[in-house]
This record gives structure tokens, sequence and C-alpha cells, in this order.
């Protein structure tokens, strides 16, 4: 339960500091690609013996040249052709998972994680990406926000756009990578999305909403964990939906608050 | 996109290489996207301390030309440089205010954060914002009366106000060149004296202007005018260049004026003939 903890929380803070990008540069979407693209990467390498992980790392560079030839080739409207490419990668590893019989069960464990089965190499490796992340972030902070206010304003600056972007898009696959193990492809991108969003609505500056969406991360990790213990549910499930209620309440108080329905406080 | 030349990074002019360090020389430059020309044959020189105006209609070719000076769109034909380098090359000497802020309205950002993001080019990844770095910021926000919003977030500020922290922006930059798209777009009339007087002041300090713009009056004060249809209308000193027949020429329309230059009206026509001489009446 303990490891579960600290998977959850480690999960929290690297997942934050890239949602928070995610969400303010608006790429949930490829985000979500990147999560989904892993999926045949763990599923081939899991068929010829190698570590889920290196296949998890293929995968997603597979989806980042591919979402990156695709933003460079079409210039209309690169969500439905990024789309395509993430179903394609999912039916891809499903086809793959389904065509052995003795996957059935790991494609459940890929697509939903196994919190409560983190080992302790699992929480080493997790938090050495989680360093390298943060690492990363600092050091490319100010490109990362030219970018997210104005890529063409980060280029005139001389940080060049394209590569600060591959660098996010690496950041993201890297997260997604080692996230997955113990919340699983799918919701991982939950993770991403969830607590950052709900730190962008509170935090007028990003150092804040990073902070923010890893308290709230973490909130929803312990919670989370203590629900599915007490409620017998899927951990990974339970932690991921928990993040998600916990956005939707902030945005609720918000709202209320922002339109005076309950005015308690006179300024 | 090219990166910046590693090889000379002190490029600055020295007194004796005047002419090959120009803020920007285009010989014959066709800009354009995708190998495709929207404005071709410009002959245009920028010296230091002037400013050059473009007028058009949207679609003219104005933003093009700008994102070509600075670097994010590749010449089409002949050639141009800024400061003796290919576009793109000197970043640290450039500011640029693009027309569109479209994440203005998303980002968790304070006014003042804005503003010192014109100080990053200077500070790298990883330098610190040192005490006149911060006065530099400062002074901006003042100059652009926008010091009082310092702390609030940009998405609680009104178009004109974010508009007014974008300026100090660039004015943080303490650029050599400075490229504004639409500079004026959202200000109200008061923000606009305030905007004339402070980048009348970077003239001064020693900057180079290149302004695109759809007013006529702001247009006329500056040393240079290239009126812009898809081609080059006319390229002169404003008080020559905007005349009344080059004017309809440019926008394909009704140009109503009040008393001498600088007090133009520009009326637009969609689609409408208009007689060439007949609804022009300068002097009402």
């Amino acid at each position: 339960m303990l490891r579960a903890l600290t998977a959850g929380i480690l999960v929290s803070i690297s997942c934050s500091i890239v949602g928070t990008f995610v969400v303010l540069r608006g790429l949930a979407f490829i985000g979500d690609a990147l999560a989904h693209g892993v999926l045949p990467g763990v599923a081939v390498a899991i068929l010829i013996g190698v570590p889920g992980m290196v296949g998890a790392a293929l995968g997603a560079l597979v989806m980042i040249g591919g979402v990156s030839l695709v933003q460079a080739r079409s210039r209309l409207s690169s969500d439905t052709a990024i789309g395509l490419l993430f179903v394609g990668m999912l039916a891809l590893g499903v086809v793959i998972v389904s065509s052995s019989s003795t996957f059935s069960g790991d494609l459940i464990r890929i697509l939903f994680g196994e919190l409560l089965g983190v080992s302790v190499e699992d929480l080493l490796l997790q938090a050495v990406v989680t360093v390298g992340v943060a690492v990363v972030a600092f050091v490319c902070a100010r490109p990362f926000l030219l970018l997210c206010f104005d890529p063409e304003q980060a280029q005139v600056a001389g940080f060049s756009a394209r590569a600060y972007h591959v660098v996010m898009l690496l950041l993201i696959a890297a997260t997604v990578i080692v996230s997955f193990q113990s919340v699983g492809t799918l919701l991982v991108f939950g993770m991403l999305l969830a607590p950052a969003g709900a730190g962008a609505l509170i935090a007028r500056r990003i150092g804040a909403m990073m902070a923010w969406g890893i308290a709230f991360g973490t909130i929803a990790t312990y919670v989370g964990l203590l629900l599915s213990y007490h409620l017998d549910t899927a951990a990974g499930a339970t932690v991921v939906l928990v993040a998600v209620v916990i956005f939707f309440v902030v945005l609720l108080v918000q709202n209320v608050r922002a339109h005076g329905v309950a005015p308690t406080v006179v300024a | 996109m090219s990166g910046p030349a590693s090889a000379t990074r002190d490029d600055r002019p020295g007194p004796s290489e005047g002419a090959a360090a120009e803020p920007i020389r285009a010989t014959d430059l066709s800009v354009g996207y995708e190998g495709r020309s929207i404005v071709a044959g410009i002959d245009v020189t920028v010296r230091p301390q002037t400013s050059l105006a473009l007028v058009g209609t949207n679609g003219s070719g104005k933003s093009t030309l700008l994102k070509t000076i600075v670097g994010l769109a590749r010449p089409v034909g002949g050639s141009m440089t800024v400061f003796g380098h290919p576009p793109g090359a000197s970043p640290r000497r450039i500011a640029y205010l693009s027309q569109f802020h479209a994440s203005g309205f998303v980002l968790p950002l304070r006014a003042v954060e804005v503003v010192r993001m014109g100080r990053y080019p200077e500070l790298g990844l990883l330098g610190r914002m040192s005490t006149e770095d911060h006065d530099l910021v400062a002074w901006a926000m003042r100059t652009m009366g926008v010091d009082r919003f310092c702390d609030q977030s940009l998405r609680s500020l009104s178009g004109g106000q974010q508009q007014r922290v974008y300026l100090a922006q660039v004015l943080a930059r303490r650029a050599e060149l400075i490229v504004l798209d639409e500079p004026t777009a959202g200000l109200d009339a008061g923000a606009r004296e305030t905007y004339l007087e402070a980048f009348a002041a970077e003239l001064i300090r020693g900057a180079a202007l290149v302004t695109a713009t759809h007013d006529i009056a702001e247009a006329a004060e500056y040393d240079q005018v290239m009126l812009l249809a898809r081609r080059v209308v006319a390229l002169g000193p404003g008080r020559e260049v905007l005349t009344p027949e080059a004017l309809l020429e440019t926008f394909g329309m009704f140009v109503r004026g009040a008393g001498h230059l600088g007090r133009f009206i520009v009326v637009e026509r969609g689609g409408r003939e208009v007689d060439p001489h007949g609804h022009i009446d300068l002097d009402d």
C-alpha cells in the first residue's frame, strides 16, 4: 500500500509538471495519442520478451515521429490525422495482444495499470525519471513559457520553436512511459490533464499551477487508494476518477464564486 | 526554420561598417508562403533611427513581409539581410509584436511576467534577472501605463490593456529593430497617444521601427511609407506617398479627408466600383 501511494505521488508530480504545459499549450489530444501509442510497443515487447518499458519508449517515439510528420505535412486539421494515428496504434496494440491467448490478462494490466503491484525497482526508475522531468522542465521553463504564450514569439526570441516542441513531447512521452505501469496507458492521460487542469482554474502563475496540480494529484492518489481498498475497486481507475472529480468540483466552485450564486464574502 | 548563427555572436555594427549591418536591406525581395509569392520586387533599406510604415488592406502582404523580416517566413525570392545576416539570425537585436495572441486568455500569467519575457532573449535559459532587467521591466510598464496592472493576471485585463502589456514587452526588449503588426488594434485614443510617444522615443534611442498599420495619420509621420496591395504601390516619405490616388489604388476604396494629411478617413467599400476621382474629396 505504501509503495502504491509512493508510485501514485511520483506519477502526480511528473504528470502535473508535464500536464501544466499540456493544458496550457492545448496538447491534450497529442498527450492522449502518446498515451495510447505506447500500447503496441508494450505488446510487442512482451511478445518478444523485452521489458515493457523499452517497447513503450519505442511506441512513444514512433508516435512523436508520426505526430510531427502529420503536423508538418497537413495544414488543415492535424487533429483528424492525430486521432487516426492514435486509434490505429491502439487497434494495432489490441490486435497484437489478441493474437496470443495468454495475453488477455496483460491487456487489462497495460491499459489500466497495476498500482498495487508496483515493485521497488519500478519505484526507483519512476523517481529518477520524475527528477529528470523536473530538471528539464526547469531548464526549459522560459522557452516553454514562450511556446505557450506564442510559438512565433519563442522563435523570434531565438528559442527554436520546433526543437522545444519536440523536447516537450519527449517529456510527455517519458512521463507516460514510467507512469503506465502504475496507472495504465488509458488512465495516465487522466493524471496528465485533471490535476494540472484544476490547477489552471485556480492559479495566477505557472509555478503555482504546477504546485496545485501536484497537491490535487497527491490528494487524488491518497483518497483513491483509500476508496479502492474499502470498496474493493480497481486502484488506478479509482485514483484517476477522484482526480477527475476534483477537477469538476473546482470548476463548479469557481463558477459559483464568479457568478456570485453564493456571495458570502463582501470585499 | 534556421537557428541563430553561431559563428559571429558579436555582430553589432561598428562605426565603420554601417552599410553592411543596416537593420533591414531588401533587394528584389519576394515574400510569401510555401514558395508562393504574395508581394514581389521589394527594394527597401531601413537605417538605424528611421521608421518604415506598411500600409495596405488585410491580405495585402504586410504581415507576410513583417514575418519575413523577423525570420518566421523565408524569402520566396530576391535577398534580404537583417543587420547584415539572414533574417532570424539576430534574435537578441529584434523585438516583434504579432497581430494575434490566441493564448493570452488561457494562460495563468501575471502582466509583469509577460513583460519579463521581453528580457528572455538576453537572459537565455538560466540567466538570472538582474536589477537592471527588473528596472527595465518596471520602466516599460510605467511607460505604457500598465504598471498598476503589474500583479493582475493577463486574462483579467481588457483587450486594450492586454495590447499595452504586449507593447510594454516590446519596450523591455530594448531592441535595435522593432517590428510591430497592427500595434494600435484595440487601443483607445489615450493609449494610442501613449504608444506613439513611447515608440518615437525608441527611435530617438537608436532603434529602427517597422510598423504595419491601418492608421494613415500615424503612417504619415514615418520616414518611409510602403503602400502594399499584393505589390508595392508606392514607397517613399509619408507626405509624398500618401496621395489620394495611391491610397485609392492601395485600398480600392473611398477616401475622404478633412484638411491636410494626418486626418484621412478610409472607408471600405467592399466590391463596389468606385470612380477614382469622383469620390475623393480632400478639402471639404
